[in-house]
Parts: structure tokens; C-alpha cells; sequence
């Protein structure tokens, strides 16, 4: 059982505080404060203890969310469910999570808490039920900016003009709003890359998620690739196929048509929801979207010269965003200077990470890059060229799996319900983590 | 947060809330009541606005009344008495005919925490039992709960009782939650719920019904039903076997936790179970939030007690990701120690290798502690790594590789050829004055190895009065005269310098009363001081990793799924630490009394308690301070004892304290410690 939840920006500042059985006093917000502030980790242990007093915390968007208990033999995997459940409810009824969505719409989130707890147990999470009982309506701050002007034709009229599924979208809140539909695959990807390029090890952890705005919805089918196997046990002939080690589905799944036709029938909520998870080890059937061809040595002047050639291996059409790559550096470097094949690219030294961080904005398929460094480092020895890398890559891949999967059709069946339905698939891969050795 | 001028403020909203102008405006009286509620999440006082709330409370806006609620349910104990003004409306709302008020009304006036309102409420909870409406009926049943603590001494309601129980068969799973949840509570004097076959199976085949909460609820509760028969037992266990696998580690944890306890007496079909759940735990170790990544890996330690062999193949999934905060890395790597073998060892030695630069100290040492551990069975590989990681010349790494390695050379004591031959130049990196402990404690023991012992011990003893450290002193005076008894020749200017200092001019005690016992320890000449300092060098018995037994589950079955495998626990490097250092400071201080006690000490340390000190033996009443400390990582715990006897047997006793609390160990501790002095005595008569 829970005995208090209160929300607490990185500053400290309560935002949210409820108190449901009244056995803690009101001062375990500042004793966590305390334990956290105290702490000189990067990152304050999950389960705190002060007397007998429990808090259990995730960490969200910038913010605490912070449960405590007095009873030691609660389970720990409920309570971090449930914050985590509560920092998603947050997000689909006010578009976002973050100090200041929380601060303008702190009256719906204690609607929200007042149902979701009643004396410290959980009474119902799903957004179903809850839309019932929820009466504040939602107020979002999307700042004033022109580019949202830009879709908006002569006298208002939309002009249909982008097919793209607006990135606005998705953070914007439940109530109101056109009737959409998002089927996202996002697939997380952790490499460990030598440097020769041999994998040891990678792994794929996806998700399949539908977010769904329509008021009301009585059956959607997803499909997905037809030559999708499962398990490693099937043989997968000589042909690319799709391939997912484990998968699991969300209890209302229905998975009649999955075993001949891989397609997923499920009557969703509203809100986002999670309805397939999948993972994959090891062997992926494209190659890993990055090398890297390093060369590193000392110069006359006893500077440290590093050499950096980084290919690209997706399909040219496709590219990579966001990539940056942080390559870690001996202690001691004073400056650095580098030569970058293009001038949207850009290096930075950061000393307090001993890294040298490397960002491309936009990095197409098939092709390049390359980029020179040299670091002035006072003490540098033979040894220290061991503590060069590993090189970390973090970058976003639009309108890419590492799997494969896709979705083949995303259909609707139809209801009375009025008007058109956008229907949106969108596919991500991001990095987890992405180490290549040195 | 306290503001300037906050009077100024609740004087403003209170003006405000009192305004006829803003209460005939909705929008704006919500408004003025938002206000409140702001600044009071903010841990403002707001008090002193009570009365104007109340007044806000009866209106049909059902935002504003859940607005005005909120504040009620928070300052209604300050204000007994103006409470009892809002009674009525709650009451008038119990009737109300839509059952969102009717819930919502009842709910706060369960909520308000007045021990004196319980007239008020008993008859709307009664009425609320019977609800047609399933949402008053779940807000009822676990009012009856508040109301039983909030008046715990008063005589349990067998009529209502018995209602709850009634609920249990109600056809909405929530209600039948709640009921066990209120039951659980208001019969805590008893036990709890009593658990019988028609309703250990009811809830069993209600378990789909509810959602996951409601679910690890369920099964924790049937934790407590004992099945009567094998039959039935396996019957259970297969209708739980899909919950098992669930998605949801929520409900995975719980219903191993109940598998566990039901089959404590099967260990063969825990075992299954453990086998079984592996699966889902590797896939919530990849799960997006990583307080559930730390969550599972926690639970996984518990589990690789008792199946070393559960996730050997799958080490790789508990390599460190680039980003992930070090409470998870250090877990991580715990758990690849555990899982290291002879066709990994060398893949998962060059990823540790790779966390031993990290940036974050923290991580860098504990990666480097775990290159450690694992040198205890691949010695040569590991020796390497830490002998490649001196060559930085940092600080921090340093320290972390000596002190590694004085551990690795307190149970692998065939690795001290080449860590001394590793040694040179490490004085003058170390600042920190732990490292520099491991550093002295590994010269003084090693001394007759390392050529330039003397020499480094030198650079320590003229530098000795800009030491701060007083630890770091006693394990210079100790390593000095160790190294006095194997190189006599080259330590005795030094050695004489050393104590002079220590005892005409150094402050601190403990560091003086030691200098002077080695002092008068010399005096009683050379053969006696080398008896006492040459104590043990290594313990290999503390070193095997691979091959130790298999801890049954049941040691561990009652900590799963609660928060303590979350604690941080002390890993089993630091107790060895700990032990290392104490070992040769404690045996001084036998020294300074009779030999005539050597007979009980050597009977202690046959049982692996130690002697701290004791008075001389022709004096009573006669004192003695001993300790040990299980062995069971990760839950070790010291324990630390005084005996007095009065020369009468009858009026010997013990005291003992203890930490962390272990009454097992206790009891295991007291039974030996008797059997101990049974046979001593009977040897005196």
C-alpha cells in the first residue's frame, strides 16, 4: 500500500502532494529532498529509507515522482508500476510531462490520483475506466509559433498539404482533438561493436504501441510482416525473413489470425498503450547501421591525433538523425581542434565527461563521414592511449527497424462513429546504446 | 516554501472566496478555489480559509467540489468542529442519484480522518455495501477500513465482518479486491483474511478478472492458504502456470512469490518455477523504465543464490548501456560476476576492462572490484588487467586497484608474487587513505618481497606528521615493525623514528596506545613480538567462487518481491576488507594480558568467533569482548559479544549486539558459544 505520492520538480519544488493514510507526516517531501541533495551520485538509488519510512521514486521528465510506504514487504515492482502507469496517464491527459504541464494542470492530476487510489491502493489505472470519472479538462501550453501557421491555408482552410504525421501530435492531450490513430513501432538497439567491426553483442528490444484519440473504437487489425518468425526454432530459408526471438502481447490482444496471418486484433482505449513487445539477440538481419574506422597516435609536438572515418551502412534512402557520438578522451586534455568534412557538423571537448562529442545532425545512408582531432594533453603517456574509447553513439533512425518488422495494414473496422479517421504508422529506432571499441 | 507576504495572500483569497460577485460566477469562484489548492500543494498554510471552503463545498459543479475536497481532506483535523458543517452536505450527497457523487461524497467523509464523525458514517457506509453501483461499493468497503483505524481499539463488527466477506463473491473485481484489502486490515489482530478452500479457489478463478494490481493483491494474499492435498496443490500451480509468464513483472514477481511459498516443501518444482520465469525477467531487464531494470536485477541476485547457473547464457544482456545511471551499472556487474565462466570469462573480462576508465568514479571502482572477485578463479587474465590499469597513473583507479588487490592476496595467496612485483611507484599516486591502507597493509605482509619496501615505508614515515589519517598511522606502525621482524637491518632507524613520534607527540589516541604496546611488545623481545605480528597472511577458504553450494530458495523465498533486495547491500569484497584490517590491529590488543587465557582463545578461533580483549585473568569479575560475522553474502552480519563471569557459573552472562539483525545467526552464534564454555569449564573442574 501507498502511503503518500507527491511530484517534486528537479528543484525541489512540490508540485503535487497527496496524502492517502495519513501515517507519514507531511515532512517526508523534504526529508526526500534531503536524501537526494545529500547524495553526490549522479543518480539517487531507486528505494530510499529513512526510519521506517520508504520512498520509492522514478524519475520522469525531469521530475520526481515519489511514493512512500511504511511497509517493507510491499512489492517494489507495483509501486514503480503504478508511478510509471501514473507518469503515462499524465502524458496522455495533459500531452506531456514536465514541470510546467504538471504545474498548469496539478487539478486534474489530483482528480486523477483521488481515483487511481483510494487509501493507498490501486483501484484502477486504465484510461477507459478513468475518462468516466475525469471532469477538469486538460489545458496544454503549446507555445505560439509560426510553423503551426504554416498548415493552415487562405481563411483557415486546411490545406492537406502534409501527409506527415504532425510530431505535434503526439504530445498534444487526450480530450478533444480530431479523431487519429498512431501504430508506432520503436525499436531500441544496444551494440557492442569491437574494432574490427565484429559484433559482440547486439540485441533489439521493440515495442509496438497504438495511441489512439478516437472517442470510440471497436476493433483494429494490425499486420504485420507475413514472413515474421518467432523463436529461433524456425528455419528461416534463404530469403531475409523477419525474425523475433521472444514476443509478448497485451492481455486483450487477440491473436486468432497471428499464427497464419500475423495480424493483431485489439479493441483499443484511448490513450497509448503498449501492445506488443519483442526482442531480438544477436543475429540482425541488416548490418549494424554504423562503423567506425579509427586510427589514433601521438605526434611530434606529443599531442594526441585521432583519425575518425564513420560509414553509414543504411539503405541510401533512409538516414539517421541526431547522431552524436561521444568519444571518451585520456584525463588531462586541455583543447582541442578538429577538422569536420561538413560545416553543419560540430565537436565539442567536454572535460567533466572526459569526452569529445561529435554531432551530426543528419547522416544519409551509404555514406561517410570522416573527422580529425587532435587534443592537447600535458601528461601524456604509452598508458593513456588506453583510456581512448570506447566511442558511444546516440542517434535516431526515422522510418527504420533494426528488425524489420513493419506493418503491413493498419485497418479500422467501422463504426457509427462520424467523420474521417487519420490513420498514422510510424517506425523509430533509437540507440540504447551503441558502443564501438578502440 | 515559505513566501513573503503569504498573509497578504490568504487574506486576498479569502476576501475573495466571500465575494457574492465571484460565488455566482462559477468559473471564478473555481478559479479562486484553484488558487488555493496551488499554493496549498505548495506547503503553504492556506489553513485559515476553512470556513469560507466549507461554504464552497455545497455546489453542484462536481470540479469544484472535488477541488474543495481535496483542501477538506487535507486540513479537516486542524478543524474538528467547523468539519462537522460539511457532514451534512456529504451525507446530503449519499443520496445523491448519480453514483459519481454518491462515491465521491462517501469517499471523503472516510477520508476526513475525524475520529469523531463516526456516527455520521456508519449508516452511509452501510447504506454503500449495498449500492447498485459498483464504484460506491469498492469507495464502501474500504471505508470500513479507514474507519477501523481510525478507532483501532474498538470491538471489531462481526455483522459488518461478515458483509465483507458476503462482497467477496460481488461481481465486480474491485469490490472483491477491496473486500480483501479492508478485511486484511480490520482483522490485522487476528491474522488477517482467513484463507478457506471454496474461497482460496474463488479467487483463483477470479484471478483474469482483475487487473494487474488486483491481481498481485490476490496472490499475495493466497500466500497464506495452505493447499490440503498434493492434487490440489498442482492443480493451483497450473492454473497460476500463465500468470507466471505474464508480461507484467508485477504480476511475474507475485506469482512466483506465492509458487515459492506454496512449494517450500517441493524444492524440485521451485526450481522448475525459477527455470521457468527466466524468460520474463530477461525481458523486463530490457525494460524502457530502468527503475524496473534495477527492480528485476535486484531480484535476479536473489535468485542466482540458489540457481548459480540460471543466466549463463545470457550474460550479455547485463552489459552496461552507455546512459544508464551507475546504481544499475554496479548491479550489473554484481550480477556478471556471478555469472562468469570458462567459455565467457575472457568476452566478459574485456567489457569489465572497459568500465575500469569510467568517468563516474563510482562505477570505475566497482568494475574494478569485480575484475577482482573474478581474479579469485581466473587469477592470471584478471592479474593483468589490474597490473595494465596501474600504468594510468590516476588517482582514483590506483587506490581501487590496490585495495583490490589486498583483497584478491588475502584469499588467492598464490597472486602475491605478482602483485608485489606490481607495487613500485604506487606511493606516490595514492592520496586517498583507504588506498593507502591496502598499500601499507600489503608491504608490511609481503615485505621480505617487494626490494623497495623500506624505502617506500621511509617516504611514509617522514611525511607521517602531515598525515591526517589516524587509520592510515596505525597501519604504518603495524606495517613497519612487520616489516622490522623479516628486514631488521634496513627498518630499525625508521622503526625507532616512527615510534618516537607516535608516542611523544601524536594526539590521537588510538594511534599512541598502539605505538606504545609495539613499543613494550619489543621489550619482551623478538621472539614473543613475532608470534603476535606474523599472524595469518591469506585465507583461501573466504576465496572459492565457483562451485560453492547452492543456497536452498527458501533462505531467500521470504525477501522476494519486497523491498529489501532493493537496500543497498554490502557486497562480500567489503567484509573481507574489513576483516583483513581488523585482524592484525585485534591481536595486539590480546596480547597486552596473560598467556594463561591462550586455551580459550584458541577454543574461540576454532569456531571462528575472535577475541577483541579481555581483562587478566586472576581479576573478577572477568570480561571478555569477542566477534564474528556470518558468511552468507549478501546478508552478513557482524556480531559483537560480551562475556562476564562473576566466578559463580551460575551468574555468567552474555550480551550481545548485533548488525544487520539476523536472529538466525543469533541463536547459531549463542548455541556454539555455550558449547564452547560447557566444555572449558568442565576442563577447569
Amino acid at each position: 500500500m501507498i502511503a503518500q505520492v507527491f511530484i517534486l520538480s528537479s528543484k525541489g519544488d512540490r508540485l503535487v502532494y497527496k496524502d492517502f493514510r495519513g501515517d507519514i507526516g507531511s515532512d517526508a517531501v523534504g526529508l526526500f529532498y534531503d536524501k537526494v541533495t545529500a547524495l553526490t551520485g549522479d543518480q539517487p538509488p531507486v528505494v530510499m529509507t529513512h526510519r521506517n519510512v520508504h520512498f520509492v521514486h522514478v524519475w520522469q521528465g525531469g521530475l520526481y515522482l515519489v511514493a512512500t510506504t511504511i511497509a517493507a514487504d510491499s512489492s517494489p515492482f507495483a509501486i514503480i508500476d503504478f508511478l510509471n502507469r501514473l507518469a503515462a496517464l499524465i502524458k496522455d491527459y495533459c500531452g506531456a510531462l514536465s514541470e510546467k504541464t504538471v504545474q498548469m494542470n496539478f487539478a486534474l492530476i489530483y482528480e486523477l490520483l483521488d481515483e487511481m487510489l483510494d487509501y493507498g491502493y490501486v483501484q484502477s489505472t486504465s484510461c477507459d475506466v478513468l475518462k468516466n470519472f475525469i471532469q477538469t479538462e486538460a489545458l496544454s501550453s503549446r507555445p505560439f509559433s509560426l510553423l503551426d501557421l504554416a498548415n493552415v491555408g487562405l481563411f483557415g482552410a486546411d490545406t492537406q498539404q502534409s501527409k506527415v504525421a504532425p510530431s505535434s501530435a503526439a504530445t498534444r492531450p487526450l480530450q478533444g482533438g480530431k479523431s487519429e490513430i498512431f501504430v508506432d513501432v520503436i525499436e531500441r538497439m544496444s551494440v557492442v561493436m569491437s574494432t574490427s567491426g565484429v559484433l559482440m553483442k547486439a540485441e533489439v528490444e521493440g515495442e509496438v504501441k497504438v495511441k489512439c484519440f478516437l472517442p470510440s473504437c471497436s476493433e483494429i487489425r494490425i499486420g504485420l510482416n507475413e514472413d515474421l518468425s518467432v523463436g529461433g526454432s524456425h528455419l528461416a530459408g534463404y530469403g531475409a525473413a523477419v525474425r523475433v526471438d521472444e514476443c509478448s502481447f497485451h492481455p486483450a490482444v487477440r491473436l486468432d489470425d497471428f499464427e497464419a496471418h500475423r495480424i493483431l486484433r485489439i479493441s483499443p482505449g484511448q490513450g497509448e498503450q503498449s501492445v506488443m513487445q519483442y526482442r531480438l539477440a544477436d543475429r540482425l538481419p541488416l548490418a549494424p547501421p554504423f562503423r567506425l574506422f579509427p586510427a589514433i597516435e601521438k605526434d611530434a609536438a606529443g599531442r594526441l591525433l585521432m583519425f575518425f572515418k564513420l560509414r553509414c551502412d543504411l539503405p541510401p534512402k533512409s538516414s539517421a538523425v541526431n547522431v552524436s557520438a561521444s568519444i571518451r578522451v585520456p584525463n588531462g586534455c586541455i583543447s582541442l581542434s578538429q577538422e569536420l568534412s561538413s560545416p553543419d557538423q560540430s565537436a565539442e571537448l567536454q572535460p567533466q565527461n572526459r569526452a569529445v562529442v561529435w554531432k551530426v545532425p543528419r547522416f544519409p545512408g551509404g555514406t561517410q563521414l570522416s573527422a580529425v582531432f587532435k587534443l592537447d594533453i600535458p601528461a601524456l603517456s604509452s598508458a593513456s592511449m588506453m583510456e581512448v574509447g570506447p566511442v558511444c553513439l546516440t542517434f535516431e533512425l526515422p522510418k527504420v527497424t533494426a528488425s524489420g518488422l513493419h506493418v503491413r495494414f493498419l485497418r479500422l473496422v467501422p463504426t457509427q462513429h462520424r467523420g474521417p479517421t487519420q490513420r498514422w504508422v510510424r517506425y523509430v529506432t533509437h540507440s540504447d546504446s551503441y558502443a564501438i571499441r578502440i | 516554501m515559505p513566501y513573503l507576504g503569504s498573509e497578504d495572500t490568504v487574506r486576498d483569497l479569502r476576501r475573495a472566496l466571500a465575494n457574492p460577485h465571484v460565488q455566482s460566477d462559477q468559473l471564478r469562484y473555481r478559479n479562486v478555489i484553484l488558487k488555493v489548492i496551488r499554493l496549498m500543494s505548495q506547503g503553504l498554510d492556506v489553513s485559515s480559509l476553512f470556513s469560507e471552503m466549507v461554504k464552497a463545498c455545497a455546489t453542484v459543479d462536481i470540479v469544484q467540489k472535488k477541488l474543495v475536497y481535496v483542501f477538506l481532506c487535507s486540513y479537516a483535523s486542524l478543524n474538528p468542529e467547523l468539519s462537522l458543517l460539511v457532514i451534512n452536505t456529504l451525507r446530503k450527497d449519499c443520496q445523491d442519484s448519480n453514483p459519481m457523487v454518491r462515491s465521491l461524497a462517501l469517499r471523503n467523509m472516510t477520508n476526513l480522518r475525524l475520529p469523531g464523525l463516526m456516527e455520521y458514517v456508519e449508516q452511509p457506509l452501510t447504506a454503500g455495501l449495498k449500492d447498485r453501483a459498483a464504484c460506491v461499493r469498492r469507495v464502501a468497503v474500504l471505508g470500513w477500513a479507514k474507519l477501523h483505524n481510525l478507532h483501532p481499539n474498538s470491538e471489531i463488527d462481526a455483522v459488518v465482518v461478515n458483509e465483507l466477506y458476503s462482497l467477496l463473491r460481488d461481481t465486480d473485481p474491485v469490490v472483491m479486491v477491496n473486500c480483501l484489502r479492508a478485511l486484511e486490515e480490520i482483522l490485522k489482530e487476528e491474522g488477517g483474511v482467513a484463507i478457506n478452500k471454496p474461497i482460496a479457489h474463488h479467487l483463483l478463478n477470479r484471478l483474469k478478472d482483475c487487473d494487474v494490481w488486483g491481481q498481485s493483491e490476490v496472490l499475495k494474499i493466497l500466500q497464506r492458504y495452505q493447499p490440503q492435498s498434493e492434487d490440489e496443490l498442482f492443480d493451483i500451480l497450473s492454473m497460476l502456470d500463465s500468470s507466471l509468464v505474464s508480461p507484467h513483472p508485477t504480476v511475474m514477481a507475485s506469482t512466483l512469490s506465492l509458487f515459492l511459498s506454496l512449494c517450500w516443501a517441493l524444492p524440485a518444482v521451485s526450481l522448475a518455477a525459477l527455470e521457468r520465469v527466466r524468460v520474463p525477467l530477461l525481458a523486463a531487464c530490457g525494460s524502457a523504465s530502468r527503475e524496473i531494470r534495477f527492480t528485476v536485477l535486484c531480484h535476479i541476485q536473489l535468485l542466482l543464490r540458489s540457481v548459480p547457473g540460471l543466466m549463463g547464457a545470457h550474460y550479455k544482456r547485463f552489459f552496461c548501456g552507455y546512459a544508464e545511471p551507475a546504481y544499475i551499472k554496479q548491479r550489473k556487474m554484481q550480477v556478471l560476476v556471478e555469472l562468469v565462466n570458462d567459455d565467457n570469462v575472457a568476452l566478459l573480462l574485456d567489457e569489465l576492462k572497459d568500465y575500469c576508465t569510467d568517468v563516474n568514479t563510482d562505477t570505475a571502482q566497482a568494475a574494478i572490484s569485480a575484475v577482482g572477485r573474478i581474479g579469485r578463479s581466473y587469477s592470471d587474465r584478471c592479474l593483468g588487467i589490474l597490473i595494465g590499469l596501474l600504468g594510468l597513473k590516476q588517482e582514483n583507479i590506483t587506490s581501487a586497484v590496490v585495495q583490490t588487490m589486498r583483497d584478491l592476496v588475502w584469499v588467492c595467496p598464490q597472486c602475491s608474487e605478482t602483485v608485489c612485483s606490481a607495487l613500485e611507484g604506487c606511493e606516490e599516486i595514492l592520496q586517498d587513505s583507504q588506498g593507502k591502507q591496502a598499500l601499507l597493509w600489503l608491504l608490511g605482509t609481503y615485505g621480505d618481497r617487494v626490494s623497495s619496501a623500506p624505502y617506500t615505508l621511509e617516504v611514509f614515515i617522514d611525511k607521517v606528521r602531515c598525515e591526517t589519517s589516524s587509520p592510515v598511522k596505525m597501519e604504518l606502525l603495524t606495517a613497519t615493525l612487520r616489516l622490522f621482524l623479516c628486514r631488521p637491518a634496513e627498518t630499525q632507524d625508521m622503526l625507532g623514528r616512527l615510534l618516537h613520534y607516535a608516542i611523544d607527540e601524536e594526539t590521537d589516541m588510538c594511534v599512541r596506545d598502539q605505538a606504545l604496546l609495539y613499543y613494550r611488545l619489543l621489550q619482551s623481545g623478538i621472539d614473543e613480538t613475532r608470534k603476535v605480528l606474523q599472524g595469518r597472511r591469506s585465507d583461501p577458504s573466504l576465496g572459492v567462487l565457483i562451485g560453492l553450494p547452492a543456497e536452498p530458495v527458501k533462505h531467500w523465498a521470504r525477501v522476494f518481491n519486497t523491498l529489501k533486495p532493493l537496500w543497498q547491500s554490502f557486497s562480500e569484497t567489503e567484509s573481507v576488507r574489513g576483516r583483513s584490517c581488523l585482524l592484525s590491529f585485534l591481536l595486539l590488543i590480546i596480547v597486552k594480558f596473560s598467556v594463561h587465557v591462550c586455551v580459550f582463545q584458541a577454543a574461540m578461533q576454532l569456531v571462528n568467533i575472535q577475541i577483541l580483549a579481555f581483562t587478566p585473568s586472576h581479576t573478577l569479575p572477568w570480561r571478555v569482548y569477542l566477534y564474528t560475522h556470518t558468511q552468507a553474502p549478501p546478508c552478513t552480519t557482524l556480531i559483537l559479544g560480551e562475556l562476564l563471569y562473576t566466578g559463580k557459573p551460575t551468574e555468567e552472562g552474555v550480551t550481545l549486539k548485533q548488525q544487520p539483525r539476523d536472529d538466525k545467526a543469533l541463536r547459531g552464534f549463542l548455541s556454539v558459544l555455550i558449547t564452547v564454555l560447557h566444555t572449558l569449564s568442565s576442563q577447569r573442574e
